[in-house]
């Protein structure tokens, strides 16, 4: 017992380090953000404030643009993680349970789209859209998303599928179901784990992309919450409170949705890599 | 072809020929949603781009739009803010994919003993990777800045700076921002693959090296790493790729200065659509990058191969 007492010290203090690591940045938006203004250059390295107030995020949701962006956001991410997860779950049921000729040519067509820089992209599609009235608006963004999120929710969605078995929809087709209904009735409510995991990512995936929506989106009306905070930073750049107060803001959506996907991240891969 | 079908579909039973169409095209109906938008928005305006390149694409300039051949990659090759870009991204991709992973890794062999209290760990150090990649940039921008973050104080504290400056101001440091900012939110993914790999490694072995007396060390280079090299592989082509193409940190944390020592080759493609608004150069500039990671992702899977096949 004594021998492994060393090994398992080290370990626990590793695993501190890497907890500090990840967690200090988090906690210091949170710390200056609740830091009074008067405060927040005498005392400025110290670990928490002597005295705390909310009056950041107070003057952030009443006389900013913040609850506007932070709409704005939740519409773009919401609809796009729906439009996503729908398409998705229909052609990931289509590369797990058919083998047909474009099977292969469309796996390579998904694996393509997450090679090439995206950037590449920006020019055109802003070329594309701004005829179509699509540049500053909100649904410009949201078929722009849902097309760079697809390739990697089909895979999620078709390594759901095939941990499930298939002779659940044979008997059901037995018995006289079409293969639509028993997709529908039977297979998508056995998935919704993976339905719930591939919303989660693909709406922070949505929450966080900043450099189309920087590109297509210009004027406050349409802004989403990176490209409210970027115009933000450049301009006020002195209000360090009110800034790291709207930053926790933009963190809690991503931060919940990840809470309640991260079990299955690593269950999720494990399934794959077993089946190799 | 057409009418060879058709009559023998008016000769025989009109239902069996529907229902094998409607069987043939079943899984055609499915991807059809998903197929749509990769190929509308994404391989189209990718084939638009691409002639972009050739043609003199200036959004503001009303006169442009005409085919200019080999102009821009002739203006490219004299670029100089090109060749370090492309310097930069070099030492951007390399520095982050390698501390990214060797961080990774050890956090997958911390995490892969079971120990009261995994799960919330695991959640606890996985939290960066949800934290959106802008956000990770203005926060990391923050801590390096002496007015109001930490970071430049105890570096001075430390001896290693002789006022608490920020680095992402100074020429020779400032790289460093961005990759520790980078290093920061992508160890998680790291990570997470290892992390899925090492779990799907039969226990028995270890017991069995353990009977057989290895130590730790034996049965890390004789059976972990062996059954890890293909994850291995893969993740690391994947990120290298990925991150080379990864402008969000750089834009937010540095807009490419100072004095373009944070430019990398995608933070340059964007400031010269988004800035200059000269999206012809833009694409010119993508296009090469394009060929660039195509060879090297070529490069990687012959490498393999020669490898694979000299056993």
């Amino acid at each position: 017992m004594k021998q492994s007492l060393l090994p398992t010290v080290a370990h626990r203090l590793a695993i501190l380090c890497y907890i500090a690591f990840a967690l200090f940045p988090l906690f210091w938006l949170l710390k200056v953000s609740v830091t009074p203004n008067d405060l927040l250059y005498s005392e400025g390295v110290r670990m928490w404030p002597s005295r705390t107030t909310f009056d950041h995020y107070a003057f952030v949701l009443r006389h900013s643009a913040f609850p506007t962006f932070f709409k704005n956001s939740l519409i773009v991410s919401a609809s796009t993680a729906v439009v996503v997860t729908a398409c998705a779950s229909l052609s990931g049921y289509a590369l797990s349970r058919f083998s047909f000729r474009a099977k292969y040519a469309i796996i390579a067509l998904m694996l393509l789209t997450q090679m090439f820089p995206l950037v590449m992209l920006v020019a055109p599609i802003f070329k594309i859209l701004s005829p179509l009235g699509l540049t500053n608006s909100l649904t410009g963004l949201v078929i722009v998303y849902s097309a760079f999120n697809v390739p990697f929710a089909t895979f999620l969605m078709q390594s759901f599928f095939d941990g499930i078995p298939k002779d659940l929809e044979e008997a059901a087709m037995i018995d006289g179901a079409t293969k639509f209904v028993a997709f529908r009735q039977i297979i998508l409510p056995l998935t919704l784990p993976g339905i719930a995991a591939t919303l989660g990512f693909v709406f922070t995936a949505a929450w966080s992309e900043l450099l189309f929506a920087l590109m297509l989106i210009n004027g406050n009306d349409a802004a989403t919450f990176p490209v409210g905070l970027l115009t933000f930073v450049s301009k006020f750049s002195v209000d360090f409170g009110q800034m790291m107060a709207a930053g926790v803001m933009a963190l809690i959506p991503a931060g919940l949705f990840f809470l309640l996907i991260q079990r299955y991240l690593v269950q999720g891969l494990t399934a794959g890599a077993v089946k190799g | 072809m057409t009418m060879t079908a058709d009559t023998l579909g008016r000769r025989h039973d009109r239902r069996p020929w529907l229902t094998r169409l409607a069987h043939a095209s079943e899984p055609y109906l499915y991807s059809a949603p998903s197929l749509i938008l990769i190929i509308v928005v994404m391989l189209v305006p990718l084939v638009i781009g691409i002639s972009y390149a050739f043609r003199d694409i200036q959004l503001l300039n009303p006169f442009s739009g005409g085919f200019i051949g080999l102009e821009h990659f002739r203006t490219l090759s004299e670029d100089p803010a090109f060749y370090g870009a492309l310097r930069n991204t070099l030492w951007w991709t390399g520095a982050s994919v390698v501390l990214q992973f060797f961080f990774g890794l050890v956090l997958a062999l911390l995490l892969d003993k079971p120990f009261w209290g995994r799960g919330l760990v695991q959640a606890l150090v996985f939290l960066p990777w949800a934290v959106p990649s802008f956000l990770a940039g203005l926060n990391w921008a923050w801590l390096f800045n002496p007015v109001i973050g930490p970071i430049p104080h105890w570096l001075f504290g430390l001896g290693l700076m002789d006022q608490p400056g920020n680095i992402l101001s100074d020429p020779h440091y400032a790289m460093w921002g961005p990759i520790i900012a980078n290093v920061w939110w992508g160890i998680p993914f790291f990570a997470i693959t290892l992390l899925a790999a090492l779990q799907a490694i039969p226990r028995d072995l270890y017991e069995a090296a353990s009977i057989d007396g290895a130590n730790w060390f034996q049965r890390f280079l004789s059976i972990t790493l062996p059954f890890l090299a293909p994850t291995i592989a893969i993740t690391v082509l994947l990120r290298t790729v990925w991150i080379s193409n990864f402008a969000d940190l750089i834009v937010v944390m540095t807009g490419g200065g100072p004095a373009d020592r944070t430019q990398i080759v995608a933070s340059y493609i964007f400031t010269q659509a988004f800035k200059a608004l000269d999206f012809g150069y833009a694409s010119a500039i993508a296009l090469v990058l394009l060929v660039l990671l195509l060879a090297y992702s070529m490069l990687i899977i012959l490498l393999r191969q020669t490898l694979l096949n000299k056993d």
